[in-house]
């Protein structure tokens, strides 16, 4: 995972509340290989037309916009599934840190986990900051982890809050799974004693179900 | 005698790996459920070159994308090739990794959270993890469940574990008879309701009182399934003798001494009386109506007997502009009462309705009339269609209209091609009304399937009640 520390970029301003995960990817691109990217399918039913052209009318089309790499949304941001290709389409279009007042819960901490940074702040700060990024003539946002500061276009300071344990793994890097497994022993340990207990859970299994439907 | 404790702090507690300074809990998890979609986890498990720890612990279900019609072919018959990859995708991980799949071609394929209380799979005290967000539906046997993501499956796969910070406790409270007409799923539309789609964020909710304990376990997967669309990490109900008659005698159910030293278990995982929740809601079942959607959230629904709500009235201004938005993109005024809404096809399926009481619900309602529009119905599962088979339903659908198609999610998401056309209108038995949730344009009100069975015979949202049909 690429560390995050602080990164200066063009932030791009989304006023609507309860953006959900269909709205940032639909669901019919889950089946598209990662490997080619999931940049194209970012906001995809909002931001083109069905003919396939750009709706001018939406805010990533502007040409301002287009290299945002810092997001600030509204409210309850990425509600909706718990579909990690959203996070996915947000960073493989350039996504590095999303701001908003607040994330829907399995999306944040999806964020976590692919090193995208969720950055919670008020109600009025998010206003203010999309604001701003619509008036400024240099739409950037600075996001700095180590500080847990973020810095508006007007150079104005907020801080934020974040948990020790996330700002840590972004911060680094590190991939939760590896962190997990130096506490092995504990699950090996906790296992046996588990199994002991329910020894029914894991007895031999039924055959294989019929295939002449 | 201990401080009182809900079922979900005794499952929470005896699943405690480890804890961490900052209060994540590192949780053993006793399940996994994966689908189609989780071939990033099994592709990042190849990259990274780790181990499957338990494979026996691991369930896969060919369920987002499989097709629903011509499934004689099995997986050659699927034109998609994009489709016919995701389905081999599953076939070849799940081979490759030692799980058992309920794939095409298995008549035990269907619907992951319909085919793991089917199997017996879940359990009470259980904590399961599943892929997608309406792994909740297994609470309804008593066990803390809950969806999540690409990267938390992956991190099951190698560890059986999750880190979890413990959430809050919700008691959903719901006291007495439930009208003629009303079922399950108007009852948890209501709740929904009550408390908003971001009510319950940050809550387990238990669902208690007289309406859910007289509820059958099918009823109960019902209300849990949309406990998600509360916000809630998970919803459950207490395992009683109905969870103990549902479970018995099924394929992973125990059996012999394991099955009386499981019951002995399970018996203990009720909440103690006094014990304390973070949040109490009452409902008076009584006063619940069939109830319909109008909007783009799960929240923006009225008894059926209302009208389209008017913005100008709401509250605040976000709220205003979000209704505005909904009924420009539903194609709705203000004032419209719900039953002159015409519709223009309707899907009977998916996690929330596609169990066998669903189907007999709306046999019993469709019995003898004709559909108005085009209209279809997915079992939820290949032994539910079987079951409906036996039981002479399909051929009460075919008599009156409806195609009866194979088991999968289908339009509850429209991955797998069934799917609405824009400006569509579809009275629906799933769980969520987002904008194209059901296919670009499409748009979505959801219902009971004795609603949904409503609408299909008149051709527009029809009070169920007026066709002399209860739930
Ligand atoms: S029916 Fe819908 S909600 Fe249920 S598992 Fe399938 S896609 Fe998810």
């Amino acid at each position: 995972m690429e560390p995050f520390t602080r990164l200066t970029a063009v932030a791009l301003p989304i006023d609507q509340a309860n953006i959900n995960t269909d709205q940032i990817f639909p669901a019919r691109f889950l089946k598209k290989p990662r490997a080619q990217g999931y940049a194209a399918y970012l906001f995809h039913d909002i931001r083109f037309n069905r003919d396939g052209t750009e709706d001018p009318a939406f805010v990533l089309n502007e040409p301002r916009y287009r290299k945002a790499r810092i997001l600030v949304a509204n409210s309850n941001f990425g509600c909706g599934s718990s579909r990690e290709g959203a996070v996915y389409t947000l960073q493989d279009f350039g996504f590095r840190a999303l701001i908003a007042p607040s994330f829907g819960d399995i999306f944040a901490a999806n964020c976590v986990k692919n090193g995208v940074v969720p950055v919670v702040l008020p109600q009025t700060v998010a206003a203010e900051l999309r604001h701003q990024l619509r008036m400024s003539d240099d739409p950037m946002v600075t996001v700095d982890l180590v500080q847990q500061e973020v810095a508006g276009p007007d150079g104005r300071r907020y801080e934020f809050a974040i948990e020790p344990f996330p700002k840590h793994c972004l911060l680094n890097g590190i991939d939760e799974i590896e962190f997990t497994l130096q506490h092995e022993a504990n699950i090996a340990a906790f296992e046996q004693g588990y199994r002991a207990d329910f020894e029914w859970l894991f007895r031999s299994r039924p055959e294989g179900g019929s295939t002449d439907s | 005698m201990g401080k009182p404790r809900t079922i979900f702090d005794k499952i929470w507690t005896r699943h405690v790996i480890t804890e961490r300074d900052d209060g994540d809990t590192l949780l053993y998890i006793d399940r996994l459920l994966t689908q189609e979609n989780s071939y990033h986890a099994f592709d990042k498990l190849r990259r990274e070159a780790r181990t499957l720890r338990n494979p026996d612990q691991v369930f896969s279900f060919a369920d987002h994308y499989v097709p629903t019609v011509a499934r004689d072919q099995g997986i050659e018959g699927i034109q998609n090739p994009e489709i016919r990859h995701m389905v081999e995708t599953i076939e070849a991980d799940t081979k490759q990794f030692g799980i058992t799949l309920f794939g095409l071609g298995d008549v035990r394929q269907g619907i992951l959270h319909i085919v793991g209380p089917e199997q017996g799979i879940t359990q009470p005290g259980l904590v399961i993890a599943g892929a997608d967000s309406h792994t909740s539906t297994h609470g309804a046997l008593g066990a803390f469940a809950f969806g999540v993501g690409v990267s938390d499956v992956t991190h099951v796969l190698a560890t059986q574990s999750l880190w979890r910070r413990r959430p809050r406790t919700m008691r959903v409270a719901i006291e007495g008879k439930l009208p003629f007409g009303v079922t399950a799923k108007d009852a948890i539309l209501a709740v929904i309701r009550k408390i908003g789609a971001d009510g319950a964020v940050g809550h387990v909710i238990e669902y208690a009182g007289s309406t859910i304990r007289a509820m059958s376990i099918e009823g109960r997967m019902t209300v849990c399934n949309m406990s998600i669309e509360a916000g809630a990490r998970a919803g459950l109900v207490a395992a009683d003798e109905a969870t103990f008659a549902y479970i018995k005698g099924r394929p992973y159910a125990p059996t012999g001494a394991d099955w009386e030293r499981a019951i002995a278990y399970w018996r203990t995982l009720t909440t103690d009386e006094g014990a304390a929740f973070d949040r109490d809601v009452h409902l008076d079942a009584c006063e619940i109506a069939p109830m319909v959607t109008w909007g783009t959230s799960p929240e923006d629904v009225v008894p059926v007997t209302g009208v389209v709500p008017t913005p100008n009235q709401a509250p605040d201004p976000e709220r205003r502009a979000r209704m505005d938005r909904a009924l420009a993109y539903m194609g709705l005024a203000p004032g419209t009462p719900l039953t002159q809404i015409p519709v223009d096809r309707v899907f009977i399926g998916s996690c929330t309705n596609g169990r066998i009481e669903d189907l007999r619900m709306v046999a019993r309602l469709v019995k003898g009339r004709k559909t108005a529009v085009p209209a279809m119905i997915v079992p939820g599962s290949g032994l539910v269609k079987q079951q409906a088979e036996a039981e002479g339903l399909d051929r009460i659908f075919a008599d009156a209209g409806f195609e009866w198609r194979d088991a999968g999610c289908s339009m509850c998401v429209a991955i797998n091609g069934d799917m609405l056309q824009p400006g569509e209108r579809c009275a629906s038995t799933s769980n969520r009304n987002f904008e194209g949730r059901q296919g670009r344009g499409g748009r979505t009100h959801l219902m009971s399937p004795s609603m949904a069975a409503a609408a299909a015979v008149t051709g527009h949202l029809t009070d169920v009640r007026q066709l002399g049909e209860g739930g």
